[in-house]
């Protein structure tokens, strides 16, 4: 639900960091908001535990620049992955404009992963959202370590559609950016369709 | 997408903002604002130059989210006033309508009373406002009238600039 102000000439809109505990969600905030210039920035606010887990959101404010004389911001939340904090999940998913599902690539977290998305699914159809038809980008994280499923795999698990699909490493930012643009590509785009 | 986005429009964010002028100057308050419920800034009144508004509304927003669900849990429907007291500053939130949240920061100058009662009274002429919004963006969208709109010429390169 993006808001447009034709008073001050801004759109605003939201995207969200979905995927399973642990798989990069907060890292790949981190890491656009140490890159990004600070004019482009806010704060980079964490609600998180005291082990650094996010605890109901992290939420990263930017303003990218114009386009047609409009200041054009997106506001970046992820929530938070582990199980326990479905309530808190579903709140942050309110108002969506594009979503991104951050998937560990590690061998080990497919069953998190496959079970994070049949949840994201879950909860946007509960707020009249369907998967299909949003803008929606998948990364797949962590690609630096040993142990990561091949690609393919990945993509017949939490791919079917085979929508854009990125490989990344969070920490290091490879494929950070690339994943953020696209999202908000699409979110401009459907932007187009509506207005 | 969902069709309700948020649409603003000259003529009446003239009107909230007439609005919360006054309400700032009524209630004494430092700063006062009104954010939508998925935490963006509509408008605001006061001294917010040393404040981080964006971040206080997308908080704001996680805080009225949060309890709205606590609420649900307990088979409420919302709370629609939350207050916290600080030691110096003091902060009051109100729903207005079904999705806007109206906020006001005091401290001793002011008084909860005070800011209570005003608060109640700009409801009013704020929900008359969006509702006008909603219904002003239903009728453009009916009339096509979105063939005017800044967006349906947006390129892939507009898109692409927006990242160099
Ligand atoms: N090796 C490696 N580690 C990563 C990568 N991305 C994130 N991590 C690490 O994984 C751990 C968890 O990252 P977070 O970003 O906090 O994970 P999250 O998805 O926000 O987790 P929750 O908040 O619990 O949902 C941290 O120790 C990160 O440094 C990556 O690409 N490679
Ligand atoms: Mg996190």
């Amino acid at each position: 639900m993006s808001f447009i102000n034709y008073s001050s000439r801004e759109i605003n809109c939201k995207i969200v960091y979905y995927g399973p505990g642990l798989c990069g969600k907060t890292t790949n905030l981190q890491y656009v908001y140490r890159k990004t210039n600070p004019d482009q920035k806010g704060k980079l606010i964490s609600l998180a535990t005291e082990t650094e887990r996010t605890l109901f959101f992290d939420f990263l404010p930017l303003a990218l620049g114009d386009i047609k004389g409009f200041k054009v911001r997106f506001h970046l939340y992820t929530v938070p992955g582990q199980v326990f904090y479905a309530a808190s999940r579903k709140l942050i998913l309110k108002g969506v404009d594009g979503v991104v599902f951050v998937a560990d690539s590690q061998i080990e977290r497919m069953e998190a992963n496959m079970e994070s998305l049949d949840d994201l699914k879950i909860n946007l159809a509960e707020q009249g959202y369907d998967l299909d038809k949003l803008p929606y980008t998948v990364q797949f994280n962590k690609r630096d370590l040993p142990n990561v499923a091949p690609v393919e795999n990945m993509n017949k698990l939490l791919n079917p559609r085979n929508i854009p699909c990125f490989e990344a490493v969070a920490v290091t930012g490879p494929g950070v950016f690339e994943t953020l643009k696209n999202v908000a590509k699409q979110v401009l785009v459907e932007l187009k369709k509506h207005y | 997408m969902s069709g309700s986005d948020l649409v603003m429009y000259e003529e009446e964010f003239g009107k909230i903002d007439e609005e919360l002028q006054r309400l700032y100057i009524q209630t004494n308050a430092k700063v006062v604002f009104l954010v939508d419920k998925n935490g963006q800034l509509i408008a605001s009144a006061g001294e917010t130059h040393d404040i981080d508004t964006t971040s206080l509304a997308s908080l704001t927003a996680g805080n009225i989210a949060a309890t709205g669900g606590i609420a649900r849990l307990l088979g409420e429907k919302e709370f629609t006033i939350l207050f916290h007291e600080g030691e110096k500053d003091n902060i009051h939130i109100s729903l207005i309508g079904q999705r806007i949240i109206l906020v006001v920061i005091f401290d001793s100058r002011s008084s909860l009373g005070l800011v209570r009662l005003r608060v109640k009274k700009v409801s009013e002429a704020l929900t008359r406002i969006f509702n006008d919004i909603a219904a002003k963006s239903e009728r453009e969208k009916s009339e096509g009238k979105i063939d005017e709109s800044p967006f349906a010429e947006i390129s892939d390169e507009d898109i692409d600039n927006l990242f160099r």
